[in-house]
Parts: C-alpha cells; sequence; structure tokens
C-alpha cells in the first residue's frame, strides 16, 4: 500500500487491519512513535494524518492509503519545538514528547496559553511537566512568528 | 490482550451503495469509521466481531447541510467538524459543547457523530443533546432507507433498532429553540468520561435528557412534565431522583449520579432564561 511518509513516496506490506502504530514503529523503523496507553487517552502514539493529530494506536492502515504521514522523525530534529522542548526542559523522561511536539505541530500561529492547554490536553505527561511544556510550545511558535 | 489482526477480515467499499450491497451479500459486518471505539476494543482483545467493512473514505456521508430550517448532518462528520462548524454553532450550540468535550483533539478528529450513536454507550457525550434535540436517524440499507426517531433507536443497554444490514446515513436535527444547555460532569474536562452528561432545552415544554444515569441515553418525562406544569425546582428535583435509574461502577455511584443530576437540573433552571419562540 503507497503513502507518503514524512514527505517521501512510501510502500508497506502490512494488513489493512494492522495498527498504524505498528507499521511506523516496526515496519518502517520509526521508533519516535511512543505506545502509552492503546486506548487513545494518552497522545503518546500521535502522529499527523492529512495535517491532523490522530492516535495511531486507533488508525488502521488501510485508512491511510495514498494519505500524508508526518511523524515526529519527519520533523528533522531541529525544528523550533524541539529545540524549545530540549532548551525549556519540556521533556522529562520523554515518552510524552513526541506525541505533545505533533499535536503541538497543529497549533494556529501565535496561539495563547489558553489555546496550547486545551489543544494539548489528549496529551498527557506523567512525570506532570506541563508548565514546562507550555513554556516550550509558546516559546518555539512565537519564534517561529517572529522569524 | 491486543488481538492478532491476521485473523481480521477487512472490506473497503468505494460507495455507499456497494457498501450496502456488501452489508446485504458479505454480512454481518461491523461497519467501521473513525475507529475510536472499535480500535479500543482491538487493542484490549475484546472484539466481538472478526469481519469489518471500513466506511472512513466514503465522502457522501461527510459534511453539514441546512434542512427543513434544522439541519442535516452526515454520518460521518466528526467532533471536530461538528465544534467548528457556523451552523452546528448558530443552530445548535449544545452539540458543539458536546463535541468539544469528547476525548481530546486526536479523538475529535477521528470519531464521529453516528459512531458515537451506533457505539450506543450510555455514557456518550452527544447522545443528551440528540434526544433533547427530538433528531431523527436516518437508516439506509439495499432496501431503502427509513427515519427513526433517536428517542426511539435504543432498545437497551447498547442495542439497537438497526438491522445488520443497515447504516447511519444521516443524524437529523429538526429546528431547537434557543435556550440550550450542555453540562458534562467527569474527573477532568477532557479524556474524562462522564460521570453525568446532561442536555436541556427551556421553553413552554422543557426538556431534559441524562447520560450515564441508566441503560441508555434518557429523556426524562416525568421530570419534563413537573416543570412544564409550574412545579417548583425542588419538587421536579425529587421527580428526577425517582425517574433515573443510575448504578455503582468504576467511573462514579448511584448516590453521586442521583445527587449530580439533581444538582444540574436547578443549576440549569435557574442560569436559563425563559424565551419563547418568536
Amino acid at each position: 500500500m503507497r503513502f507518503t511518509l514524512n514527505g517521501a513516496p512510501a510502500e508497506v506490506d502490512a494488513h489493512p487491519m494492522a495498527r498504524l502504530l505498528d507499521v511506523l514503529r516496526e515496519q518502517c523503523g520509526l521508533t519516535g512513535t511512543k505506545e502509552g496507553c492503546g486506548e487513545g487517552e494518552c497522545g503518546a502514539c500521535t502522529v499527523l494524518v492529512a495535517g491532523e493529530a490522530v492516535c495511531s494506536c486507533l488508525v488502521p492502515f488501510a485508512q491511510v492509503e495514498d494519505s500524508e504521514v508526518v511523524t515526529i522523525e519527519g520533523l528533522g530534529g531541529e525544528h523550533p519545538l524541539q529545540r524549545a522542548f530540549a532548551a525549556l526542559g519540556g521533556a522529562q523522561c520523554g515518552i510524552c514528547t513526541p506525541g505533545m511536539i505533533m499535536t503541538a505541530m497543529t497549533l494556529g500561529p501565535e496561539p495563547g496559553i489558553d489555546e496550547v492547554r486545551t489543544k494539548l490536553a489528549g496529551n498527557l505527561c506523567r512525570c506532570t511537566g506541563y508548565e514546562a511544556i507550555y513554556r516550550a510550545v509558546l516559546d518555539a511558535t512565537r519564534a517561529e512568528a517572529a522569524a | 490482550m491486543r488481538t492478532a489482526v491476521s485473523a481480521l477480515d477487512l472490506r473497503k467499499p468505494s460507495s455507499v451503495d456497494e457498501a450496502l450491497a456488501m452489508l446485504r451479500d458479505d454480512g454481518p459486518r461491523v461497519p467501521m469509521a473513525g475507529c475510536t471505539d472499535v480500535y479500543v476494543s482491538l487493542n484490549f482483545g475484546t472484539l466481538t466481531s472478526a469481519r469489518f467493512l471500513d466506511i472512513w473514505g466514503l465522502s457522501e456521508l461527510r459534511g453539514i447541510e441546512e434542512a427543513d430550517g434544522g439541519l442535516r448532518i452526515g454520518a460521518l462528520t466528526t467532533h471536530a467538524e461538528l465544534w467548528r462548524s457556523p451552523l452546528v454553532l448558530s443552530r445548535l450550540p449544545i452539540l458543539a459543547a458536546a463535541c468539544r468535550e469528547v476525548g481530546g483533539i486526536q479523538i475529535q478528529n477521528r470519531g464521529t457523530l453516528a459512531g458515537n450513536v451506533a457505539n450506543g454507550s450510555p455514557a456518550g457525550d452527544t447522545l443528551p443533546v440528540l434526544a433533547v434535540a427530538d433528531a431523527v436517524v436516518v437508516l439506509r440499507s439495499a432496501d431503502g432507507e427509513r427515519r427513526v426517531p433517536f428517542n426511539g433507536f435504543y432498545t437497551g443497554y447498547r442495542a439497537t433498532v438497526m438491522r445488520p444490514d443497515e447504516l447511519i446515513v444521516a443524524i437529523e436535527i429538526p429546528p431547537v429553540p434557543d435556550a440550550q444547555w450542555f453540562r458534562k460532569v467527569g474527573t477532568r474536562a477532557a479524556q474524562a468520561i462522564s460521570k453525568v452528561v446532561m442536555a436541556a432545552v427551556r421553553s413552554e415544554t422543557p426538556r431534559v435528557a441524562l447520560g450515564s444515569v441508566a441503560a441508555t441515553v434518557v429523556r426524562l418525562p416525568q421530570t419534563e412534565a413537573a416543570l412544564a406544569a409550574g412545579a417548583g425546582i425542588e419538587e421536579a428535583q425529587r421527580v428526577l431522583m425517582e425517574e433515573v435509574t443510575p448504578i455503582d461502577d468504576i467511573r462514579s455511584t448511584a448516590d453521586y449520579r442521583r445527587r449530580v443530576c439533581a444538582n444540574l437540573l436547578a443549576r440549569w433552571w435557574d442560569s436559563s432564561p425563559m424565551k419563547l419562540a418568536s
């Protein structure tokens, strides 16, 4: 089945009911996407499909045919959100971080704190480092707007 | 334990007609769309079927349009599409409010209104809204279409009048008076499944519906009749507490739920000014 993965064409042979999460981690070797709860409650497995944040543990592979999928690896490592999370202590144990960043990718330009809190409400951080996460997101989105 | 996918069978129709033919000739199959319920079962090894029909790509079933002064909502319209819709915000703001409190944005981007209806959880956030709106569920099979009042759709816990060869194709909402009210009570605004969820409409014939207090979402005809007859709020609360049949479960207790829905009734009644249709 064909789809676009992090900007490049991809063709993967997997069961149509396979979870997108498993296809990404095990067949595409992209282990940046984490499995947390496996029931859509924690957001650790968040990726973008057609630009929208989704839990990849709840997406059948069949449904991304011909779609554009972006994972944390697609950001390259020097994205302003990645740099801000690292610089401002937005990542502690790191399990929630890729999902947090992928959801934050769907924020509008220069979001306020309420918008950030609401948009990230489906991403849980069990280190409870939310304040540092919000600071990192606000810092990165402000820097992007200024650039 | 997670279900092995190798034994699962999926067909992907390219049109509604093809989907209906598959349900007729190659059923039974569980329709799946945003998969926010089906894949939770898959992940926990509690699937009740191994045969599925992927309807997510059927664009004929998406979209929100004005119909007869009300709304017609395509079955696959997602919660995020609903709360962003100017039509929904102006005609049925309580549906937008309910959709904003479903899961997090990831679930709102995938979960569909008809999926919430078909799943039939008594805790479904949008269901009390559809109950007070007197919504109509449009069912289609290869034999044709029928319209079922939402308030007659459920026959018991997660049981509905739907036949295995039918799909929900749309939800129709007649015009609803302006004085609408919605409140979900859970442990947290995002992600939490409700302990009690209530929708109400204030008019000469008040309407009240509750989720998580019975085997299905319920309208409260006795409470509504008491309010319509001019009963005081304390009397209406007494009627309501007799009328609901909540249970103790992992999320709350029957006593707590009974008390909270009585409190919600009073909060609604005090906060929502009477508005008459002009």
